[in-house]
């Protein structure tokens, strides 16, 4: 936890200052019961008209400081947590975006978003409340307790005994239900999830017309609920009477007690009066704990899942890596011996050595989960070798800095994932300083340009999140523009065009053939061997390993894994299949 | 007015549980009295109690009363909270499933143009909102009121001096409530747009973290993001710091009341021809009530606010809710022995009254027949779907099945005749056994083994520790796409329809599952009328009859070597998939 406290050591003068001026505020609080004891038993009692009014006086002034300081404070509080927030959210955006994929496999982006958004959201909350109210409800609670001990010590062992009575109603009452709520909240998202599920396949429930079954489950979740929520409500329901019964009762033995001090005189009726006061602080107060307690607990636990994603270090750094010369003659790609396996997990990919040469065209093919992805993943870093070595033009991968190595690959990922903005905003990610002439150019090649000028707004024309109200096939032809802009050295393309049907998949790959530079080197996944068959090189994925690489025809006759997805992809497989079965 | 009647209408939904609501209402009657009626017992006990003279009967007597009605506040305050729970979540309850049951019967056509996550919210949180919100708000504006105007009452009766000062004072209360709530609750909307709009914008870098690296965009990211931070600490900002003025106004605005009623009320007690006399006990009960009393304007406003919420999440349940049915078809004939012949008759249909697609369709399909629908993406393929199952209704003409109009039998007679397996296999948290057994869920387990051995899933399914009993999870994520489609398969091996419609997966599945997902298909096609919506050759040319769609029209009808010959639009596609680069 201590790397967030750094962050909030900026703030140190507000996290000081603002609870002493809710300190403040509780002794003003404090001093007005005894205020009122004043005017009751001096200015009643002595007929003192004047008295009363300086007393009055005094009561309005000591709202008003009261008020004052609590501004502040509250003023302290915003600052200082909202500076807080808004200095961790910058830190961990930059260091979610430094870290290699390992790290993000590891948490899963959406722990990390929710790290990112709640849990921030949840600590802020929690500092604020820490200015606010951790000094002031306990100070509140025993500085009514001392008041009433300087009061008159012998009767002010009703405080000492309610204070933890509630404490204790507090306690247990919260520690009955509070694992109780996130057992229910499970029970709520369950009736959501059956929902979503219903709706997600409501043609399939139509179409088999189970309406009433689905009707019959969704009741018996909301059953459960709603029964296992109304039995732990009668148990919290308990909270708020059982405080007023102890609160209540002990005014009850303050009259009792105070009555028979009184009949001695020992005791004044403003003094009385001014021990029930501070009964009513102290109940109001313990309420405000109680809540405090929950909040404080929620807030520890998100910072510290906030600060072990900060405490995550990259595995993947450019750290140090100067510019690299690059060596044309090179192979532009060489893969050596190359092992990988993801974390702690078994071998994705086993002794891949194959070199690649400028202006290639590379096809991968293998089914899912062959290691065709792996291969692409250790091209830009986005993991390092376990095994062997990775050489890009002469060099070896882990010198380059991330931005030279990076710049020198247009990747086309297998979701096709859009950014917010504009169209042109994404057609800039490659190139920032593209002109309009380059985008077209892209676009044209991508087999995109048609329907992006169909638009109203054509290259602004307006892109949603992840791109979602593009088709698939749009994104999927998009994303391929948007590696295509800068005119990579290296373009890969990740089983990117099975959303398109076959006539744009055919122009577009044509496109691709003939209207980039030469020596561009391409390498394309894909599951249809159409697709690859034309390839310099294939590589042909099993397992993890590579059981082919060469041409076709090669492949054809000396690879079985590769004959079979030819041929499967040729002809209806039960001419062979079912016939081999009887 | 609209937003009574929804309130009007919400409470209607409590009639089952009147006996609750008006225990409720009771308890918080009691409950509200005996509140008010401490401060004044208590106050008239302290008048007995005069220095060095305490009148210890009258004192003891007040106590036994106080006891009383400590003990029944208990009781009273307990029943308010666990009946108006009790009322809330059962009302609630009854909500959810009412409005589960009324979507299951909405029309394809309505659904298909909402977003799927809205309804699924109009389920889950605006549900929670409602409960929340209007049912337990209900109860605590009722007790608010009751308590402010039984107090103003009481003190009236008491002492109209003093309540007049309370009175004065009380829309000094009320303005700086209303006006701090109006200034957060627009500053509290404000940090909610920006914290909706930076949680995607996170989460669409975060999601995209491979591209954000590959693209080198780090350092640009980090600028945009600034600027959405800085955006969010000034809304951030404003809500805080309003959202924390309301405690402090409050209070000030209380101990200006209490200081108030003190001096008055001393001021009173000394004024020998004062109209009503004023005691020290009376002195204290003014106290107690100018303590408690902005606390029940405190909580109006409070609830106010969420009341409004409130309704307005249950204006969008009752939306729903006002959503036409699918005409009953309880009155139409039960298509028994269908016969697997389907007759298309000049069918016209479109989605959006001006954006004609089918046009004047025509297709005659006799028993055992397969027909592959082709064409290129947004053709109408999945519209003929909508058509044949009955989802959606056709503008003009007609479709029978075995001779029979469809709209003229039940959905569920027409809709048992077809087996449907959809490109999204959909799946449903539960184990495979139920999810196979998802049309005929009385199957036994030797037909559900044999419906997945012929939908060449048993071999997957028996390598799974729990075999049938495997649970999935929701969508079957734990699935692989193809032995998703797999069981979907099964499914249909189970119900033996006389009809298929069958849509090809377009995504990319490993070839050896692929295989098995063709061999299983043609286990299913044999002597079923099968309509396919095919993306591969292999099949297409199976087929006896293929239709070649294109913006909603069949373009050219006939088997694959007829079509060849014709050179039209097939022939183009057949080659360009096999056309080398």
């Amino acid at each position: 936890m201590s790397n967030l406290y750094k962050y909030l050591k900026k703030y140190k003068k507000q996290f000081i200052l603002g609870p002493m001026f809710k300190l403040l505020e509780a002794i003003f609080e404090l001093i007005v019961p005894v205020v009122m004891a004043e005017i009751i038993d001096v200015g009643i009692a002595n007929s003192d008209k004047r008295y009363i009014l300086i007393m009055g006086g005094v009561l309005v002034l000591l709202a008003v400081v009261g008020l004052a300081s609590a501004l502040v404070c509250q003023y302290l509080a915003t600052v200082c947590s909202q500076g807080f927030g808004t200095e961790v959210r910058s830190v961990l955006f930059d260091h979610i975006n430094s870290l290699s994929m390992n790290e993000m496999d590891k948490f899963g982006v959406s722990s990390m978003v929710t790290r990112f958004n709640s849990d921030i959201n949840q600590m802020q909350l929690g500092v604020a409340m820490l200015i606010r109210l951790a000094i002031r409800a306990p100070f509140l609670v025993i500085g009514a307790t001392i008041s009433a001990i300087i009061l008159k010590p012998s009767i002010s062992w009703i405080f000492l005994v309610t204070a933890p009575l509630v404490a204790l109603v507090l306690y247990v009452i919260m520690s009955k239900t509070i694992p109780v709520y996130t057992k229910n909240q499970a029970k709520l998202d369950k009736i959501t999830s059956i929902a979503r599920e219903n709706f997600s396949g409501m043609r399939v429930v139509r179409a088999f017309t189970e309406q009433d079954r689905e009707q019959e489950k969704f009741e018996k979740s909301t059953e459960q609920y709603s029964r296992s929520v109304i039995a732990i409500g009668r148990v919290s329901a308990l909270l708020n009477p059982l405080t007023f019964l102890i609160i209540n009762l002990a005014m009850v033995a303050i009259l009792y007690f105070g009555g028979k001090k009184i009949n001695v005189n020992y005791m004044t009726q403003g003094e009385l009066i001014a021990f029930v006061n501070y009964m009513t602080q102290i109940s109001l107060a313990l309420v405000v704990v109680a809540n405090m307690v929950v909040l404080f607990s929620k807030s520890y636990a998100s910072a510290k899942r906030v600060s072990e994603l900060l405490a995550t270090e990259p595995k993947v750094t450019d750290d140090g890596n100067t510019s690299v010369e690059l060596d044309n003659d090179a192979p532009v790609i060489s893969f050596k011996n190359v092992s990988f396996r993801y974390n702690n997990g078994g071998c994705a990919l086993k002794n891949l050595s194959v070199d690649i040469m400028s202006g290639q065209t590379v096809g991968i093919i293998g089914g899912t989960g062959s290691g065709k992805s792996t291969i692409i993943n250790l091209l830009p870093r986005f993991y390092d070798v376990s095994e062997g070595e990775l050489l890009i033009a002469g060099t070896d991968i882990k010198k380059y800095p991330f931005g030279q190595l990076r710049s020198l690959i247009g990747l086309v990922p297998q979701q096709s994932i859009l950014f917010a903005g504009t169209i042109r905003s994404n057609m800039l990610w490659q190139k920032p300083d593209a002109t309009d002439e380059e985008i077209t150019e892209a676009l044209k090649i991508a087999q995109a340009y048609d329907f992006v000028m169909q638009k109203k707004d054509k290259l602004d024309s307006v892109v949603q999140q992840k791109g979602k109200n593009f088709s698939g096939g749009q994104r999927q032809r998009l994303c391929i523009a948007r590696a295509v802009v800068g005119k990579p050295k290296i373009l890969i393309l990740d089983d990117s065009m099975s959303a398109l049907d076959f006539a744009t998949d055919l122009a577009l790959r044509r496109a691709i053939n003939n209207s980039l530079p030469k020596d561009t080197t391409k390498i394309i996944i894909s599951q249809r061997a159409t697709s690859i068959k034309n390839a310099d090189t294939i590589i042909v994925m099993d397992k993890g390993e590579p059981v082919g690489i060469g041409k076709h025809a090669q492949l054809l006759k000396s690879c079985e894994v590769y004959r079979e997805i030819y041929e499967s992809q040729q002809k209806a497989p039960h001419e062979k299949d079912v016939k081999n079965e009887k | 007015m609209k937003s009574k009647h929804t309130l009007v209408r919400l409470v209607s939904y409590t009639k089952p549980y009147a006996f609750l609501l008006f225990v409720s209402l009771l308890s918080a009657v009691v409950s509200v009295a005996v509140t008010l009626l401490i401060p004044i017992l208590t106050g008239d006990a302290i008048d007995y109690m005069v220095e060095g003279n305490v009148d210890f009967a009258s004192v003891f007597k007040y106590i036994y009363i106080l006891i009383a009605l400590i003990a029944a506040g208990t009781l009273f305050q307990w029943l308010l909270t666990a009946c108006t729970n009790s009322l809330t979540f059962r009302t609630v309850r009854d909500l959810r499933n009412q409005l589960f049951s009324h979507i299951n019967k909405l029309p394809l056509k309505y659904l298909d143009s909402q977003q799927q996550g809205d309804i699924t919210a109009r389920i889950s949180s605006d549900m929670d909102q409602v409960s929340e919100g209007l049912l337990q708000g209900f109860t605590q504006l009722f007790s608010g009121v009751l308590t402010i105007v039984a107090t103003i009452g009481i003190l009236f009766y008491l002492n109209w001096i003093i309540a007049l000062v309370v009175l004065v004072l009380t829309p000094l209360s009320l303005f700086v409530a209303s006006f701090i709530t109006k200034r957060s609750h627009s500053t509290f909307a404000a940090q909610a747009v920006k914290r909706g709009e930076v949680s995607g914008y996170v989460e669409e870098i975060f999601a995209g973290h491979k591209l954000v690296q590959a693209f080198c965009q780090e350092q640009n990211q980090k600028e945009i993001f600034a600027v959405h931070n800085n955006e969010l600490y000034r809304t951030g900002f404003k809500s805080q710091f309003y959202g924390a003025l309301v405690n402090p106004c409050t209070r000030f605005v209380n101990n200006l009341v209490y200081a108030s009623v003190g001096v008055v009320g001393a001021l009173i007690a000394l004024w020998a021809d004062a109209p009503m006399a004023l005691t020290p006990g009376m002195l204290f009960t003014f106290l107690m009530y100018a303590n408690q009393y902005t606390k029940p304007f405190n909580e109006i406003t409070g609830v106010i606010t969420e009341i409004q919420s409130a309704s307005a999440a249950a204006k969008r349940i009752f939306r729903v809710l006002d959503e036409e049915q699918e005409a009953s078809d309880e009155n139409n004939e039960v298509l028994e022995n269908c016969d697997g012949s389907l007759k298309i008759d000049n069918v016209y249909f479109s989605y959006i009254a001006d954006r004609p697609l089918i046009q004047g369709l025509n297709l005659d399909v006799k028993q055992g027949q397969r027909i592959a629908i082709v064409g290129p993406t947004g053709c109408g393929k999945t519209t003929l779907i909508n058509l044949l199952m009955r989802f959606y209704d056709v503008n003009s003409g007609s479709i029978s099945m075995s001779g029979k109009d469809i709209r003229n039998i039940t959905r569920k007679s027409l809709r048992d005749n077809y087996g449907m397996v959809l490109q999204d296999s959909w799946l449903f948290e539960g184990t495979i056994k139920e999810n196979i057994a998802y049309g005929k869920y009385d199957a036994s387990d030797d037909d559900i083994i044999n419906a997945a051995k012929l939908a060449n899933a048993h071999d997957f399914i028996d390598k799974f520790p729990d075999k049938y009993d495997t649970m999935l999870t929701e969508n079957g994520d734990n699935l692989s796409q193809g032995q998703k489609q797999l069981l979907c398969i099964a499914r249909i091996m189970l119900t033996h329809p006389p009809m298929l419609i069958l849509d090809e997966a377009t995504s990319s599945i490993d070839t050896r599952t692929e295989m098995k997902i063709q061999d299983a298909f043609y286990n299913l096609m044999q002597g079923r009328t099968s309509f396919i919506v095919a993306h591969r050759l292999s099949t297409i040319r199976e087929c006896d009859v293929i239709l070649v769609m294109k913006d909603g029209n069949i373009i050219e009808q006939g088997n694959h070597n007829e079509l060849l010959a014709k050179k039209g639009f097939y022939y183009t596609l057949y080659n360009s998939q096999f056309e080398n680069s």
